[in-house]
């Protein structure tokens, strides 16, 4: 185990001047006296709250295992001490301690801001997104784990490939053949059922829900929150006609369909766009049984 | 070795949509990734698609709006395609399912953006591009395209003819990060590349960290100029401490911009008297800045964005999604305190060198999206140009690339007999190639037309370029390079520019470019690698940064979303004329071509350009 603590280098001489002001008004002007005041007051304030800054750092700890390079086939866990800046996250702090101590420290992350969901991390015992996740709201030493129930590729990687099998496997595409046909003519939605479905085309396919769910763990094809969500999403949509709704609710209905959940509500719990999963599972259930009681 | 009639490179909005047109024109197409489609950058595009859907708007309009939006350096074939095509492609949209906002009557909302001149932008709540992205990775998972995604490609593959104008492209060099494997694609029709934005080229983005310009070096290597790479939108409205963009749907639904004194400064300062804070992208960034400047900004930073008056209801049924932003990435709460934003580095209006129909100079060389440059934005995009433009164009490309004919384009390409050379650029430091670098990216050794020779060739460049990168165990790191880049371009070519500062910027361009030739990777293992990874981008982002302040150093002028201290005027008479920059083999080579202001029926003429 490996255990890490670095000053930050020095940055370049170039990069550390004060860019000018283009909009410089000459030396003389009121203006550029204030605006002298102003700099030399923000010089003062910066080194004040650096100095304050100075010597706190976040103590994270983080799963590493590589299957090929030797010292990490064995899984085991870095300590890194990173230095704490306001409002940093999760992803801030193992972005700082890849990019200052450890290059080969390895997670998936791409828009740092809750929507390309790639950076679902099991952090101190729960599902949630790195990018947005406060440090400051965890108990330290921070751990951060990859998200259970997938295979490790790498560190915080896992191999999603299930996942969006799973995700696949309810047609997951707008199914209406009968379209309007005039010109630039639209199907109609009322604001009532785009408000039924919205939350649920929120969904950012980060795996959390999944990983959090206790049947998926134990039943590996059962279709998983995120997938009879997106089911959801479609077949609650006014604009798919009756017996498209019909055709995705006999998907839902197969063994390892909505009858599993159990109603534990973890992926509700852990759902970082806050989309009332179990919620809409339940409900999937009930257009289900009102399906059938139709055929009888 | 793969292959497949077109290749397209990139997920998101314009790579998913050139590989559904590509696939329905009956070509066997393949996406090729670096993330998987869902966690393209499209995804965090906000306010909406600009589309003349509805009465009392129509496609002229549009390119009006549009054409005097870039400051009269847009392309007006471009533009008026733009408008022509964009509400079938967003009625398109609708069709395939796209869960756009809804009026009473049930059809799709629109709602004002700056600088339009009527209420059309077509709008999902604030996270329309997430939707736009998922609904189009379904229907490219209905069609069964094939998805190489989590590959990586590090170049394309090219015949080397001396004159980049006879080149061909022949496919891709994909790297699988998983595995490690180095592939050849071979594109039997055409390579799509619809790589996004280089906005990684600055420190303050609102652009994921993904987006470091991949396509447009490996287009540029490879022959292709890059176009108006000067041209930079500054967002008006990024948070301050992480760069994440608070829609200008907010301004649109009525949100007010104040100072630390709380004055609506955009009136109360006479930066735009009739629009306020509805004007132009480029025009609120620099009254912002401004306002900083001259000590009115709050904690000599920021200003705020208010929406509190625009009360609960009308804000989280149209701007929920600001509410968690603003909350998670800078807690403060949008129903109760006005919101702190500053600008950021948000989108480049140039890129690689196309026409209409998506292609380069390079024979079966396409690009479109952010990475393109068709010109649609010149100078300066406006919002809720972005995403027509990447279903417009992607589209298109993917047509083109399959077979499809769509009739002759206006817009020439690459360095021709129309163009003016640049012969007076005062360079402070010399740019391009260092000597070590020059194993080339199109071999200078005759030749090689056979594609699979060429593709071959590639592979096999990138495969020892890889085994030297891992091998070497000392030097310096990529991240250490980049976060010198990023800062030199946020520090000296950002919203407001001098030469002195384009020069400064300049010279850490090249110093990062000698450090470069001594970086190694760290990580040994194959697996998963993105300590490689990130420095193949690295050096990408280095080409592209070096275009930015070569364009801004020769474009003397003050038009859009580029400032010159020197010469704060827009200059019609020297410079109605897009800046290109070859590789050249390594010596770089600007030159200039004059804007197209005819339109199918009218000319645009320039007018000064008040909001």
């Amino acid at each position: 185990m490996s255990t890490q603590q670095q000053e930050p280098e020095t940055q370049e001489p170039e990069t550390q001047e004060a860019p000018e002001d283009p909009e410089m008004k000459g030396a003389e002007s009121p203006q550029q006296r204030r605006l002298d005041e102003k700099q030399e007051r923000m010089v003062d304030e910066r080194s004040e709250s650096e100095a304050e800054a100075e010597g706190e750092t976040v103590h994270i700890k983080v799963f590493r295992y590589d299957p090929e390079v030797e010292g990490k086939q064995e899984p085991r866990f870095d300590d890194f001490y990173v230095p704490f800046e306001k409002g940093m996250t999760v992803l801030d702090a193992v972005m700082y301690a890849r990019d200052e101590f450890d290059s080969s420290l390895t997670f998936r992350h791409s828009c740092r801001q809750a929507v390309c969901g790639s950076d679902a991390f099991f952090v101190n015992g729960r599902q949630q997104l790195g990018c947005k996740t406060q440090i400051s709201e965890l108990e330290q030493p921070v751990r951060i784990e990859p998200l259970p129930h997938q295979e490790v590729v790498k560190d915080l990687v896992v191999d999603m490939d299930h996942f969006y099998d799973q995700m696949h496997a309810v047609e997951p595409y707008f199914q209406q053949e009968d379209l309007p046909e005039g010109e630039l003519e639209e199907q109609r939605q009322s604001r009532e059922n785009r408000e039924n479905v919205k939350m649920s085309t929120r969904c950012i396919w980060c795996g959390a829900c999944m990983s959090s769910c206790n049947v998926a763990a134990g039943d590996n094809q059962y279709l998983g929150p995120a997938a009879i969500n997106k089911a959801y999403r479609f077949a609650m949509d006014e604009r798919e006609d009756e017996e498209i709704k019909e055709h995705r609710l006999r998907l839902l209905e197969q063994e390892h369909g909505v009858w599993r959940c159990q109603t534990q509500f973890s992926c509700t719990e852990v759902c970082p766009k806050d989309i009332p999963l179990t919620e809409h599972i339940q409900e999937l259930k009930r257009e289900a049984v009102k399906k059938n009681l139709k055929f009888w | 070795m793969y292959e497949h009639d077109v290749i397209v490179v990139g997920a998101g909005g314009a790579g998913l949509r050139a590989a559904i047109a590509a696939n329905e024109a009956g070509a066997d197409t393949a996406i090729v990734s670096k993330l998987h489609p869902v966690r393209s950058h499209t995804g965090a595009a906000e306010g909406g698609i600009n589309a003349a859907l509805r009465e009392g708007d129509d496609w002229e309009l549009h390119a009006y709006d549009t054409m005097k939006g870039s400051d009269y350096l847009g392309d007006a074939p471009a533009v008026e395609t733009l408008a022509q095509d964009a509400p079938d492609e967003t009625i398109q949209l609708e069709h395939w399912g796209m869960p756009f906002s809804r009026e009473d009557d049930g059809r799709v909302s629109q709602r004002p953006f700056g600088g339009l001149s009527f209420p059309r932008t077509t709008y999902a709540g604030a996270e329309t591009g997430h939707h736009l992205l998922h609904v189009m990775y379904e229907q490219v998972v209905k069609r069964g395209i094939q998805v190489y995604d989590e590959w990586y490609v590090m170049n394309l593959a090219t015949s080397d003819e001396a004159d980049p104008n006879d080149r061909e492209c022949h496919g891709v060099v994909a790297y699988d990060v998983q595995s490690g494997n180095i592939e050849g694609f071979k594109a039997n029709n055409g390579v799509v590349l619809a790589t996004g934005g280089p906005g990684q080229a600055f420190d303050h983005t609102t652009n994921a960290v993904s987006c470091t310009g991949d396509g447009h070096a490996m287009a540029y290597r490879a022959g292709a100029p890059l176009e108006d790479m000067e041209f930079i939108q500054f967002h008006p409205t990024s948070l301050p401490s992480t760069g994440v963009l608070i829609s200008e749907g907010v301004r649109g639904e009525g949100g007010i911009l104040y100072n630390n004194d709380g004055e609506r400064f955009m009136f109360e300062y006479g930066y735009a008297n009739n629009d306020g804070e509805l004007a132009s992208r480029d025009v609120v960034a620099r009254a912002e800045l401004t306002e900083v400047n001259e000590g009115r900004g709050v904690d000599d930073e920021y200003v705020h964005l208010d929406m509190r008056h625009l009360g609960e209801e009308r804000i989280i049924d149209r701007l929920e999604n600001i509410l968690h932003l603003a909350e998670d990435f800078e807690g403060v709460d949008g129903l109760v305190e006005p919101m702190p934003v500053k600008p950021g580095q948000h989108y480049a209006m140039g890129g690689i060198d196309v026409d209409e129909n998506g292609q380069t100079c390079i024979n079966g060389l396409y690009a479109a999206g952010e990475c393109a440059c068709v010109s649609v934005h010149g100078g300066n995009r406006l919002g809720g140009n972005a995403l027509p433009e990447l279903i417009v164009f992607g589209k298109r490309a993917g047509r083109h690339a399959a077979g499809e004919t769509l009739g002759e384009p206006e817009i020439e390409t690459g360095y021709g007999d129309d163009v003016e050379d640049e012969t007076d650029a005062d360079l402070p430091v010399q740019p391009g190639a260092t000597g070590l670098e020059t194993s080339g990216d199109v071999a200078a050794d005759g030749g090689v037309t056979a594609s699979v020779d060429s593709l071959e060739r590639a592979v096999e460049r990138e495969r020892e370029r890889v085994e030297r990168l891992m091998e070497k165990d000392s030097g310096i790191q990529h991240a250490e390079i980049r976060s010198r880049l990023q800062n030199a371009m946020t520090d000296y070519v950002n919203v407001f520019r001098t030469e002195e500062g384009i020069k400064k910027a300049l010279r850490i361009i090249r110093d990062c470019r000698e450090q470069y030739q001594d970086v190694y990777v760290d990580d040994p293992s194959r697996t998963f690698n993105t300590d490689l990874q990130q420095t193949y981008e690295t050096r990408n982002l280095i080409d592209v940064a070096e275009t930015i302040a070569l364009g801004a150093l020769v474009r003397n002028e003050f038009r859009g979303a580029h400032w010159r201290q020197e010469n704060q005027v827009r200059d019609d008479e020297n410079w109605l004329k897009h800046t290109l920059i070859s590789w050249d083999g390594g010596e770089p080579n600007i030159f200039y071509r004059p804007v197209i202001l005819e339109g199918e029926e009218k000319t645009y003429e320039p007018k000064v350009r008040s909001y």
